[in-house]
């Protein structure tokens, strides 16, 4: 028994131990066995797995392995609620989310206790940061619903909605995925992760105590067969799938073509740069909560750390100090620092990554002594390694920092990027001007200055790259799960007009080229197709690009990456310009569409003056579409800055040759993206003279390339491209399908039309906007 | 070991540790001193929920902290009456019943701090404690009287008998970015203890920045400052855990490039045995257990005793105490 003068002299910590007894009465209650939360009430359980306390090994309760039945009987119950819960009032479905919210408030310590149990995170973690963002996350979004009618009127709610979520933040993952869903008028099927459910039964027994309608919120449980069946199930709407990248890869596959919505938050491998003129003790302790806040098991960990080799030594020294001060132990202890890795699988995964990619590296482990039994892993720092190591491209998913050297900040940015992932990114510098000047450079849909896994409901968080697409939180997170108003109707194939039997030619030849780079360019494959009026007449011949061309508008588009940090005043008097230009023709175009398509000339020249509105559209929004300054619980400012996508591929509307063109290129081109434009397949001469007004009007070579030929064999080879960044198609071929498929390689976005029509003469505006970029969440707290 | 302390003063640092020296003034290492306010407010903020001490552990760490405390009494009203009944407590700071129940033999508190002219009457009744007697000096709070008179000051409380010396710096020095003044200033103070040890007060309510905070104690330890002391207590903000984590970081810069220990005096606003532990779980985070005694660390607290006091009754017992149970001081 050590004694009170013993401690006296050595002053060390001792256990200090949170309670479990109320979790484990609450699983009493439950008789430690759990089945499914379907329309409100728990079925029987059955077909059980065990869940355990990573901590110890101890099994929890049995967790049922939800059948086909039950998934079935889930989709059926929130099919049924969804037209009746979308029919209340914004203000009664507010008031159950903030139901919902005070709930998790008033059950909190329990929540938190429970979550530590299940998944093995230290309970400062549970209790401090993630259930109060589950609360934050409610009250925020009961205020969404609120505003709903009066802040997003042209936009209604998808339907039901299935969620599968992970076991690093098991019940804030789960409130990030229903918060926002239900309070748009969706309702849900949720998945937990199997070894963390626990935390989502007590919250579907929170729904009860909140009287919400049975049927608007559904869990179900088990492992990834029961995740292919939420993904596979025809009777859902949406998909949001937060987890690892290679699972969400598949799932862009399974549900491509299925015309069901996506929203993916996926793996990570996020830089955190640390500038000479940094605090460094204060980087130091960011790290702290970087890389070892949740064992490390955080998609966006700052889990590459990247520093200025001048202060690299010090900073080390500095670092490896502080891992020795860390404690590893009983997750319920409230006296450590990092808890349970979640499983012995991952435990395992997390050791053979190190032991076979720390080659050439320096290896170092927090001096800390490790608990004997269960899964700990100790924090580990591998110095001297390089981008081209393994461990500083591939997510460890552990408590383990890898780290190399830079010179310059334009080094700095280059390390940060040179990366698959694009989640988040740390930037710690004193230097306002520095940290300003990077922040937009990082690839990354959240970026922290001087600080680092900062949260809040009000600021997006989500992905570019392989890290996924889609936001979750503010006003951004409400697009995941609204659509606009109306219902669309099916998009009958346009087919091009067939050569005649007696043909009328022009001696002189037409011929149109494509557009690449802002230059000619003949087809790579040296095939053409004649175009014919409807009257039987020969208007030219359009090539047909082949995947080499592809490759080479990529290429075009990919180099004219300044056109991106140009300003918006710019773009806009060039999008002027070239509608001016436009304007100037518009008499060669209205006879060209007539011709092609055999318009009536009123009909012509409709769409010709469309266009050029279209041009003073976007030139209007090239420096209106403004960012926001978040209103987040903190003394600084969140930053929802719009960036451009990058190379959006489009595979323009058949129907409307011209119009259809300028409603992709110009919101692209506002933006600051780059475009690979594919012309209607049957009427694609209005697209090839229109590179002779982009040609007079300042565009600079490679912002819009402009390819002719068939959409069903240039579709996969756009959307396969892993240099291409976005993907839209509003084609009349039946491509959506091959489109969100080949996407799925570097899980680029998709904005595809699944054979439904557009009304071109009105499609403009936010929409278009909101496709053509990300919103990238810039953190920073300040004072002084 | 340079002494002519008396021996028995466990508190003071040269008894167990080479005195800091000081260093000729490196204002390229000042200059280059950062500290980023909102990332180490975060790290103050959530301290309190990542480190935990319970039952005998918080019990013996409470004991610790009354080892710590510069028991102070600081008015226009002190008599030597009052300073008596001050230094009574600081020999026999918890119940005699208490410590038995706790298995703990004697303790006192860290010293006794007061104004100059009890100096003689704390240095009475303590004789023969071993605790020390710490004076406030260099025209304490505000450090604004004639230079000289400062400096002769020091000598004075030294001559009655103060071997602890509680020293103001002049913060304008630190507003006016003038580094070489305050180094002088300090240097020149600390040459006057002599023997005694030397405290420097950065009153960092009123340095602006922590920034400034950081800067000025650099400074100070260079000019062979022996402890680095948040406040007078007299400012509108006095210790806090922002500004405490930041003089605890100079000072573990300062151990790392110069091998030296300087300690750490937070003084005033600390009322609560909570706290207490909460800054004592933050000089053991960053700085390290070696810096947990009396020698590096001190509290300037009146009323945190008497908190403590209770807590330790209410460990034995298993009840809340009330303040009337415990001795006044």
């Amino acid at each position: 028994m050590t004694t009170v003068s013993d401690i006296f002299d050595t002053m060390d910590y001792g256990p200090a131990p949170e309670s479990a007894a109320e979790a484990f009465a609450w699983l009493d209650t439950h008789h430690r066995a759990f089945g499914q939360f379907i329309d409100g009430g728990f079925t029987p359980a059955g077909a059980p797995f065990d869940s355990r306390n990573p901590a110890t090994g101890e099994v929890l309760a049995q967790i049922g392995q939800a059948s086909a039945e039950d998934v079935e009987a889930a989709v059926t119950a929130a099919r049924k609620a969804q037209p009746k819960w979308a029919r209340l009032s914004g203000h009664q479905r507010a008031k159950y989310l903030y139901a919902l919210a005070r709930l998790v408030q008033k059950h909190a310590r329990l929540f938190a206790v429970l979550e530590t149990l299940d998944n093995g995170k230290p309970i400062r973690e549970s209790r401090d940061i993630d259930i109060p963002l589950v609360a934050r996350h409610f009250y925020y979004h009961a205020g969404m619903a609120q505003l709903q009618e009066a802040e997003l009127p042209d936009r209604e709610a998808l339907g039901v909605c299935g969620q599968i979520v992970p076991w690093n933040f098991p019940l804030l993952m789960l409130a990030w995925k229903i918060a926002p869903a239900i309070a748009m008028g969706n309702t849900v099927v949720l998945k937990p992760a199997e070894y963390t459910s626990l935390t989502a039964l007590l919250f579907a027994e929170i729904c009860t105590e909140a009287g919400l309608p049975k049927g608007v919120v559904n869990i179900v449980t088990g492992d990834g067969a029961v995740g292919e069946m939420i993904v596979g199930h025809p009777g859902i709407d949406k998909i949001a799938f937060t987890g690892s990248t290679e699972v969400g890869r598949k799932i862009r596959a399974a549900t491509a073509g299925t015309g069901k919505a996506l929203t993916l938050e996926l793996g990570g491998k996020s830089p955190y740069i640390v500038f000479e003129d940094a605090d460094l003790d204060s980087a130091v302790e960011g790290l702290v909560d970087a890389i070892w806040f949740n064992q490390g098991q955080v998609c966006c960990a700052g889990s590459r750390l990247i520093v200025q080799e001048g202060v690299a030594e010090r900073f080390y020294a500095k670092l490896k100090a502080r891992m020795d001060g860390l404690r590893i132990g009983d997750p319920l202890d409230k006296c450590i620092d990092v808890g349970a890795v979640v499983d012995p699988v991952q435990l395992q995964t997390i050791a053979r990554m190190v032991d076979e990619g720390a080659e050439g590296g320096e290896v170092y482990r927090a001096a800390a002594p490790l608990p004997e039994t269960g899964c700990y892993y100790p924090p580990t720092l591998i110095t001297g390694l390089h981008p081209s190591s393994r461990l500083m491209q591939e997510e460890i998913f552990g408590p383990v920092l890898v780290a190399t050297t830079f010179r310059t900040p334009d080094e700095a940015v280059s390390l940060a990027n040179n990366t698959r992932y694009g989640l988040a990114a740390t930037v710690w510098t004193e230097n306002v001007n520095l940290a300003l000047d990077i922040a937009p450079k990082l690839v990354a849909g959240v970026v922290w200055v001087n600080a680092t896994n900062l949260f809040d409901a009000a600021a997006g968080f989500g992905g570019v790259r392989e890290s996924g697409f889609g936001r979750e939180g503010g006003w951004e997170g409400l697009r995941a799960y609204t659509r606009p108003n109306g219902k669309p109707k099916p998009l009958k194939p346009v087919s091009a007009i067939p050569a005649p039997a007696k043909a009328e030619v022009d001696a002189l030849d037409r011929t149109a080229k494509l557009y690449v780079g802002g230059k000619q360019a003949r087809p790579d494959g040296g095939y053409s197709r004649a175009i014919w009026s409807p009257k039987g007449k020969l208007l030219g011949h359009a090539g047909l690009a082949n995947r080499k061309d592809v490759r080479n508008a990529v290429e075009a588009a990919t180099g004219a990456a300044g056109w991106a940090k140009t300003t918006g005043h710019l773009r806009a008097q060039i999008l002027y310009y070239i509608g001016e230009n436009l304007s100037a023709r518009a008499s060669e175009f209205a006879t060209r569409l007539r011709e092609m398509t055999g318009a009536t000339p009123a009909q012509a020249k409709e769409e010709v003056e469309a266009s050029v509105s279209r041009f003073f559209t976007y030139a209007a929004w090239a420096d209106k579409f403004d960012g926001a300054a978040k209103g987040v619980p903190l003394r600084g400012i969140a930053l929802a800055m719009n960036e451009p996508v990058g190379v959006i591929g489009a595979l323009c509307p058949d129907e409307a040759p011209l119009l259809g063109l300028v409603s992709c290129m110009a919101p692209a081109i506002a933006m600051g993206n780059r475009v690979v434009a594919v012309a209607s397949e049957p009427f694609p001469l209005a697209a090839t003279d229109f590179y002779q007004v982009l040609d007079t009007s300042d565009v600079p070579g490679g912002v819009v390339n402009i390819l002719t030929g068939s959409h069903a064999e240039l579709a996969p080879a756009l959307a396969g491209h892993l240099g291409v960044d976005a993907v839209w198609s509003f084609s009349s071929s039946d491509i959506s399908g091959v489109i969100e498929r080949e996407a799925a390689g570097n899980l680029k976005r998709t904005w595809v039309n699944h054979g439904q029509t557009t009304d071109w003469p009105t499609a403009e505006g936010r929409e278009f906007l909101e496709a053509a970029t990300e919103v990238k969440t810039v953190w920073v707290p300040y004072g002084e | 070991m340079q002494t002519d302390i008396p021996t028995g003063l466990a508190q003071l640092p040269q008894v167990h540790e080479a005195r800091n020296p000081g260093l000729p003034l490196d204002l390229d290492w000042v200059r280059a001193v950062q500290a980023n306010t909102s990332a180490i407010e975060r790290r103050a903020a959530t301290l309190p929920g990542r480190r935990s001490v319970k039952k005998a552990y918080q019990a013996a760490w409470l004991l610790k902290a009354v080892t710590l405390i510069d028991l102070t009494t600081l008015s226009g009203d002190d008599t030597p009456g009052r300073v008596r009944r001050l230094c009574a407590k600081a020999r026999q700071p918890v119940r005699q019943d208490i410590l038995d129940a706790l298995g703990m033999g004697p303790i006192t508190t860290g010293a006794v701090c007061v104004y100059h002219e009890m100096v003689p009457t704390a240095v009475a009744a303590l004789h023969g404690t071993g605790i020390p007697v710490a004076a406030v000096s260099t025209g304490f709070p505000a450090g604004l009287s004639p230079y000289h008179l400062r400096v002769a000051e020091i000598g004075e409380s030294v001559a009655a008998g103060a071997s602890e010396i509680d020293i103001v710096i002049s913060r304008r020095h630190v507003l006016t970015g003038n580094w070489q003044a305050l180094y002088d200033e300090m240097a020149e103070f600390r040459a006057a203890c002599g023997p005694a040890h030397v405290k420097a007060i950065l009153a960092t309510g009123e340095l602006g920045t922590l920034r400034n905070v950081a800067r000025a104690s650099l400074v100070c330890m260079m000019a062979g400052a022996d402890f680095i002391k948040t406040s007078t207590g007299k400012e509108s903000v006095n210790a806090t855990l922002p500004v405490s984590l930041t003089m605890i970081r100079a000072i573990r810069e300062y151990f790392q490039r110069t091998g030296y220990r300087v300690g750490y005096k937070p003084a005033g606003g600390i009322s609560k045995a909570k706290d207490a532990v909460t800054y004592l779980t933050l000089l053991k985070d960053e700085l390290g257990t070696r810096w947990l005694q009396p020698d590096l660390f001190r509290f300037g607290a009146s009323s945190l005793l008497g908190d403590i006091e209770r807590q330790l009754e209410h460990h034995v017992t298993g009840h809340y105490s009330a303040s009337y149970r415990h001795p006044m001081g």
